[in-house]
């Protein structure tokens, strides 16, 4: 595979380029250290969701606090804007949020997937409806705080996506869903340095949040509690959480008990099963059709292979014939040796060289080569693998 | 381009504050000649504004603004059980004042505007009960400049005996007000829309109307409104109040008139796809203060459109700014019956009175390109109004 590679020119003069910023330490650097280089810089803050929208519900305080879109972050990013003398603004972009993310999100659970909101965040929000009003308002390019890096490689002549330096912080599981138009129109000023660096570079611009803690939850869930987030939301649209009660079974069959609702579980829980057992018991399977949840031991977590679909290619424009590949199925997990094999109409199975544990249909399996990313698909159920 | 939201400071009117910053700093409260020279400005001020308004001077009550006056309106007058009448299109500092009183035990009947943003006198009449205690309508609405028929509205409220009150912010300098010929009770406006200092207005209250103060403190504004007098901001307000009298006489309306109407015409001529907020089939409008325009731009985001204009120099504005900064759709347009992805992609432009066909010019040379391109990037859009 070709090394000879270039990455994006940062900013050929005149240029304009729409920082996404959300108020946090990463985007504001990105913000700083582009206007630092010279180039012609705007902020743009995506709103995406109300925090008091669903106050007052169980739960939830009558006036929330949370993270994101939360006014502190709108503040924090207009003050970073302020400082480096850069227009800013707010994109009210509630309602494509919640159709594209929110309300998907809520689906997935209802039907026993485990949904990743962020991912599905970027890629219908960050790099398709912000870059479009970017490109709109005569930018050219965006450029966000993610972890990553991207460059333009002449003899595959594609955009290729790749690990950042610092991997701990790597967030290309969240972005295999980037077309060739996307990479070639993003900047991912951070690719290259580690987070330490990045906080340092704050500090030395003068940037007050250089210190504030990173966001980890689902920014829309402040809470966490994502259980009581779908019954709230449900019924702020005037629907109930559908009953899916049924059994919890064994591999084998066997009934152990009941359980309230096929939203409840995740794969690979242990907590709050309700029922009793000599040894640990894991969710290993949850079928929307029956309702049933069937549970076992943790040996019977791993799962050798996979299937997915909704692909989308980066490094290689499709996969003719099996091949080799590193293959990530959680964002805190290394990339694990496994082989790719062409299944059909927009369908690559994954043969992994050791079983994974908790292969958790809703998720994304991420393709790599490397440090490269090939591209990735969303992990169906098991029926639908056989 | 964004008259509504604002106005400059008249350099004569920045001129007649001066003194009364440093030099005459006291406090208009205190029996002492330095006391009683700050007391000179604020009754001189006072003068000024009941001409304007065609009151007499103890009528004139001083506050922070529009949204004070408002408050103070609704909040004074209004108790559980009672009934308000209002209109649908009103600026938040009623609707949002009304919501509160709703949940305070006062019934609320928000009355719609006919498709040309104006409200219909019968619809005002038939919503009167036996417990009407207060009428409270826009004399001009903020987004669409139309002007609502308050003489014939304050018959129909003499009649029934029910106080009206009229929030005049966005009428005040560019039509007259003559508060005896309205016969309201109650008129709110505000100095910055008028080319005054920002955080002044006066509430006019009809000698012997009954009203709740909503500041308690000491004794000012004949106890209506507690607070130390904000003497330079208030001689600014008594000022503009005088200037703009002067204007409403020497033939400026008819001027912006014209510009308005070459502005509308040229956006027309030179956009396919677009069209005047609230005209009739037959081009006809209801009648509208002199300096708005409200135009719709099929298949064009207002958001991104406000940006990009922006980025070229030209401030429009395009709905109401939510607590972000973010944009919603305009609550005015909707009430009026236009759908939402139009009310989205509405525009309001609000001239000074100091526009001059330059000014006018330069929009019909930036706006035609913006949405061009704006329609070019987003085909999907642009090909449902195709």
């Amino acid at each position: 595979m070709s090394t000879q590679t270039t990455t994006p020119a940062p900013c050929a003069t005149g240029e304009l380029i729409a920082v996404a910023m959300s108020g946090g330490v990463d985007s504001s650097t990105v913000a700083a250290m582009l206007r630092e280089q010279g180039a012609e810089v705007i902020g743009l803050t995506l709103q995406l969701w109300d925090q008091n929208r669903l106050a007052g519900k169980p739960g939830v305080p009558t006036r929330s606090t949370g993270r994101c879109c939360s006014l502190d972050d709108v503040y924090d990013a207009r003050r970073v804007a302020e400082s480096l003398g850069i227009p800013y603004y707010v994109v009210n972009q509630q309602e494509r949020f919640e159709r594209d993310v929110v309300r998907p999100f809520v689906d997935d659970y209802l039907a026993g997937r485990t949904p990743i909101p962020c991912s599905l965040c970027n890629n219908h929000l960050k790099f398709d409806q912000l870059l479009l009003t970017a490109r709109q308002i005569g930018a050219t390019k965006i450029a966000t705080g993610h972890y990553a890096r991207n460059e333009f490689d002449p003899a595959r002549g594609r955009w290729i996506l790749k690990r950042p330096a610092d991997l701990a912080k790597d967030q290309t599981w969240f972005l295999f869903g980037l077309t060739q138009d996307q990479l070639a129109h993003t900047l991912f000023p951070l690719g290259n340095l580690t987070k330490p660096e990045v906080r340092e570079i704050a500090r030395a611009g003068g940037l007050a949040l250089a210190d504030k803690p990173d966001s980890q939850e689902i920014c829309f869930i402040p809470g966490g509690d994502y259980k009581q987030f779908i019954a709230n939301y449900l019924d702020e649209q005037g629907e109930r959480v559908p009953d899916s009660a049924g059994q919890l079974v064994t591999t084998s069959g066997e009934a152990l008990g009941h359980h309230s609702g096929i939203h409840n579980f995740t794969i690979g829980q242990r907590k709050g099963l309700g029922v009793f057992a000599p040894n640990p018991l894991y969710v290993l399977q949850i079928d929307p059709a029956s309702r049933r949840v069937t549970v076992g031991g943790e040996p019977e977590l791993n799962r050798p292979s996979l299937l997915v679909n909704r692909l989308n290619w980066i490094g290689i424009a499709s996969l003719d014939a099996p091949r080799r590949a590193e293959v990530r199925i959680r964002h805190s997990q290394q990339p694990t040796p496994a082989t790719l094999e062409p299944a059909g109409e927009d369908r690559v199975r994954v043969l992994f060289d050791e079983p994974q544990r908790a292969v958790t249909p809703g998720h994304s399996a991420v393709f790599y080569h490397g440090d490269e990313v090939l591209g990735g698909g969303w992990i169906l159920p098991p029926e639908a693998s056989r | 381009m964004d008259a509504n939201a604002t106005t400059p400071l008249l350099p004569d009117v920045l001129a007649s504050m001066q003194p009364y910053w440093i030099e005459h700093f006291a406090n208009a409260s205190s029996i002492h000649q330095p006391g009683q020279e700050a007391r000179r400005g604020v009754d001189h001020a006072r003068e000024q504004v009941a001409q304007f308004l065609g009151c007499r001077t103890a009528e004139v009550v001083f506050n922070s603004g529009g949204t004070e006056g408002d408050n103070t309106a609704l909040r004074g007058i209004l108790c559980a059980g009672d009934h308000l009448i209002t209109t649908a299109i009103e600026h938040s500092a009623i609707l949002t004042t009304a919501a509160h009183l709703e949940q305070s035990g006062v019934a609320v009947t928000r009355v719609a505007p006919l498709p040309d943003g104006s409200i219909d006198p019968e619809a005002i009449q038939a919503a009167l009960r036996p417990t009407t205690r207060l009428i409270s309508v826009m004399m001009a609405n903020n987004e669409t400049g139309v002007v609502q028929p308050v003489e014939a509205i304050g018959r129909i409220a003499a009649k029934a005996g029910v106080p009206l009150h009229l929030d005049a912010v966005q009428a005040a300098g560019k039509v007259p007000i003559r508060v005896e010929e309205i016969g309201c009770h109650l008129l709110s406006i505000s100095a910055h829309k008028m080319h005054g200092p920002k955080g002044v207005g006066a509430l006019f209250v009809r000698r012997g109307t009954q009203i709740e103060s909503l500041v308690l403190g000491g004794g000012h504004e004949r106890r209506r409104r507690a607070g130390t007098e904000n003497v330079p901001g208030i001689v600014g307000f008594g000022h503009a109040a005088e200037i703009a009298q002067k204007t409403l006489a020497d033939g400026t309306m008819d001027r912006l008139a014209a510009l308005r109407d070459r502005l509308e015409n040229g956006l027309l001529a030179r956009i396919p796809g677009c069209g005047v907020n609230g005209c009739g089939m037959n081009g006809s409008t209801a009648p509208r203060v002199a300096n708005t325009a409200n135009l719709w731009f099929d298949a064009v985001d207002s958001e991104a459109l406000v940006i990009a204009l922006d980025l070229k120099g030209l401030s429009v504005s395009g709905g109401s700014a939510c607590h972000s900064g973010a944009t919603e759709p305009s609550h005015v347009l909707l009430a009026m019956g236009v759908d939402k992805a139009r009310a989205r992609a509405s525009l309001r432009f609000s001239l000074l009175k100091t526009a001059t066909q330059a000014d006018v010019d330069a929009v019909l040379e930036i706006v035609p390109t913006a949405v061009e391109r704006l329609r070019a990037l987003a085909p999907a859009l642009a090909g449902v109004s195709a």
